[in-house]
């Protein structure tokens, strides 16, 4: 007997899974049963911070979003809301009519990409078509040339989500007037920027959208072929993009003379293989080859000469994403979002130290105080909001206290940042600015392909010095090499990595340069994180002698007997803080600077 | 090819599974990625025999191939534990102490980063990013992906580990690894 008065979602993606949707689907799926119910298994709502989530729509089709379902609490939902019929007011997040502080997150935002994420079930193609999937396509291939849907998409004033913001319909319409035979549309789909994980959830829980806008360019630029280059780590996405591209090309949208027109157009999947510099678009073309992701110099542009030779199109997963929109609304619905020179709507992948983490859809132009506090719900610790990096390694940290800058393509540049792919990491007053540039640097230098000397060698003596600071043996003029260096690797090197490198190090040091003074100069940490330059310490009139941290502390520096307070032994101790987190009693203090000897 | 223990592979000949890898690949163009990247996933690790074979197959050069496989950063030329625990250093688990928690899979398991036990039960990776940043810090445990891993959880996940491995080794009683004090 089928229950026609619940509709229960249950969210899948790599989020939810990692807080436990998959125990939390187990747990529900025989209850559910038991009343005749089952559950769709969806994508991300973008709602990261309170998975796992589970929504149950009534028959009159209001939603409620439960946030938080772990197993346990799955049985009292169905008990009380699908059986009882009320409601289960404290774990909703959405839907309530009383005021919850959820509600922001979503409210405040304009979902057009994400519109479906959470509520299509992106294994099913059904399902995408039931929201107007394939109609744009339908309506290119039915009704416009490829030159009509180039100047279409250049009238919406799109321009590439990756990072860089080229007009996407520049793009198109070189490739396309390239001289040659056979084309290539390549959707780069590796999300490397550590802190961005926009086109994981695109593709994991809206597949189609990307697919379709893949064939549209595919279609615009006179390509019969195209590769999807995602990462590796993306298991769930390349899976559901499998599951996609079979499906389109059961039902004829994909392969030969799609939906009748004479258009032919295939799809292949390539997995990176864990090199960040592939996300450049040549070194993506070398790996797609199955050479060494290295990136050459340009021109010839991929545009001209690309994949195997081929004028080639690379467009982001989000850009493509954006086409069937665009095409199905039409340019102007389009770009009536957004400001003069950055049409649109924007994903953010909203993380750090912020109460309400997780996918944003804006209306670029919005304040990063608007994003911070009105729909991330402000800094998660208490504390004070400190800065806000933006663009991964290639980006830089904005200050508090330039909260007000609209965030589109060219305010950010204007103050040293990027907007880059969507990361936009959160920050506290407990983030060490220049443990974060060292953190980049690190970064950078690892991945750093090594063709530039000034990128392979100059990230590495850059790291050096940030190093040699966060051990408390910098001196002052460390920072004038700093910046020095960082003009010449950006200078000196030839993609985007080596150019862009710097950034991290040059913006803390335009806005944080007390902090690194404190480093230098007084041998202290002021955010109590660069090890060297810190120590724990034990109050002994605090301290209950539990022998909690004793236990946990692996190197065995922590001394004491029952009911006498303990100690640690500042040689031994590796500060790995182990012991700050075992004690209960608030008996431990990071203090600041090398520690002082300490009376046993 | 049989260095050690390869228990996937023994009902098979491993320089036919390869052959059959490389042949399955060969109609795509720049197909040395995918190549390697089944053998690494069938047999753990790519061999220097796997390296030799496929470059009798397929004509490219072994230095060609050792030079990819040594470029990116998911390909690994040395066996593997067991379980392979991967800590995400990416941002947001950067700033949420993914240090600690590497320090701790370390503690754990006696394998540094990039190596693996000396009982061979542990291989520890440091990665950047699983993409789960709203969740960090995130940490895959032999594919198995843990949001808002603490010290004390992953001393746990270590112990259960251990002891799961113990009792497929001597499923009648508790093994030495069975009673590890915390």
């Amino acid at each position: 007997m089928e229950n026609k008065k619940y509709k229960v979602r249950v969210g899948l993606s790599t989020c939810g899974i990692a807080a436990g949707a998959g125990k939390t689907y187990d747990e529900i799926v025989p209850l559910l049963a038991a009343c005749g119910i089952t559950p769709e298994k969806t994508g991300c709502m973008g709602m990261c911070y309170c998975e796992p989530l589970v929504e149950v729509i009534d028959s009159e089709g209001k939603s409620y979003v439960y946030g938080n379902v772990t197993a346990d609490k799955a049985a009292r939902i169905v008990e009380e809301h699908i059986k009882g019929g009320h409601p289960v007011t404290e774990l909703l997040v959405l839907g309530t009519d009383a005021e919850t502080e959820h509600a922001p997150f979503i409210a405040k935002q304009h979902r057009v990409l994400l519109k479906h994420l959470g509520k299509i079930n992106p294994e099913s193609i059904d399902s995408y078509l039931e929201v107007g999937g394939y109609e744009a396509l339908t309506k290119v291939l039915g009704s416009m040339t490829p030159e009509e849907v180039i100047a279409e998409i250049g009238a919406a004033g799109l321009r590439g989500r990756g990072g860089a913001g080229f007009p996407t319909h520049l793009k198109w319409k070189y490739t396309r007037e390239a001289a040659g035979e056979q084309k290539y549309i390549v959707c780069n789909a590796d999300e490397g920027d550590p802190g961005a994980f926009m086109d994981r959830s695109l593709l994991e829980s809206n597949p189609h959208s990307v697919l379709e806008g893949m064939i549209i360019a595919g279609y615009a630029i006179g390509a019969t072929a195209g590769y999807v280059y995602c990462r590796a780590e993306y298991p769930l996405a390349i899976r559901n993009l499998r599951t996609a591209i079979a499906a389109a090309g059961e039902r004829g949208y994909l392969g030969k003379n799609i939906l009748g027109s004479g258009f032919d157009f295939s799809v292949q999947i390539r997995e990176g293989a864990g090199a960040f510099v592939c996300g450049e678009e040549t070194a993506l073309l070398m790996s797609i080859e199955g050479k060494r992701g290295m990136p050459r110099f340009r021109p010839p542009y991929p545009a001209q000469k690309g994949l195997f030779g081929r004028p080639t199109c690379i467009n982001n997963v989000e850009t493509l994403a954006n086409v069937p929109y665009i095409i199905r609304e039409g340019a102007a619905s389009y770009s009536r979002l957004g400001t003069e020179n950055s049409k649109g709507t924007k994903v953010f992948a909203l993380a750090g130290k912020v109460k309400r983490g997780g996918l944003v859809e804006i209306p670029m132009g919005l304040t990063i105080n608007e994003i911070v506090f009105d729909i991330g719900g402000g800094i998660s610790t208490g504390k004070k909001f400190k800065a806000v990096q933006t663009g991964g390694p290639s980006g830089g940290c904005i200050p508090a206290s330039l909260g007000d800058t609209p965030v589109d393509y060219d305010s950010l540049k204007a103050i040293g940042a990027i907007m880059g792919s969507g990361g936009m990491l959160i920050m506290d007053e407990d983030t060490c600015m220049v443990d974060v540039a060292r953190y980049f640097l690190t970064f950078t230098c690892d991945e750093s392909c090594g063709k530039c000397t000034f990128c392979r060698t100059g990230t590495k003596k850059m790291l050096e010095i940030l190093n040699r600071i966060t051990e408390g043996k910098g001196t002052e003029s460390d920072l004038d090499l700093l910046e020095d260096l960082a003009k010449q690797v950006m200078a000196g090197s030839l993609c985007g990595l080596g150019q862009t490198a710097p950034n991290p190090v040059l913006t803390t040091l335009r806005y944080f340069r007390d902090e690194y003074l404190a480093h230098v100069r007084d041998k202290r940490c002021p955010a109590k994180v660069c090890k060297a330059l810190i120590h724990y310490l034990i109050h002994p009139e605090a301290c209950v002698a539990c022998g909690a941290c004793r236990r946990n502390c692996p190197v065995g520096a922590i001394t004491g007997a029952k009911q006498t307070p303990h100690v640690i032994n500042q040689d031994l101790c590796i500060r790995c803080g182990l012991c700050l987190n075992s004690c209960k009693f608030n008996a431990i203090e990071v203090a600041s600077g090398a520690p002082e000897p300490q009376e046993a | 090819m049989s260095r050690k223990k390869n228990t996937a592979v023994t009902a098979k000949d491993p320089v036919e599974i390869i052959d059959a890898i490389v042949r399955k690949h060969s109609v795509d163009r720049g197909a040395t990625i995918p190549i390697l990247q089944e053998i690494q996933q069938t047999f753990g690790y790519i061999a220097p025999e796997a390296i030799t074979r496929i470059s009798d197959l397929t004509g490219i050069p072994e230095s060609e191939i050792y030079s990819i496989a040594t470029f990116y950063a998911q390909f690994r030329l040395q066996p593997v534990g067991k379980y392979i625990i991967s800590v995400c250093h990416g941002t947001a688990c950067h700033l949420a102490g993914a240090e600690k928690i590497s320090d701790a899979f370390e503690h754990a398991t006696g394998a540094k980063a990039g190596g693996t036990s000396e009982d061979g039960l542990f291989s520890l990776e440091k990665g950047a990013c699983l993409g789960c940043c709203s969740l960090a810090p995130v940490v895959n445990f032999n594919n198995e992906t843990h949001a808002r891993v603490t010290a004390d959880k992953a001393q746990a996940l270590v112990k259960a580990a251990r002891a799961a491995a113990a009792k497929e080794k001597s499923p009648k009683g508790e093994s030495q690894h069975g009673k590890q004090e915390v």
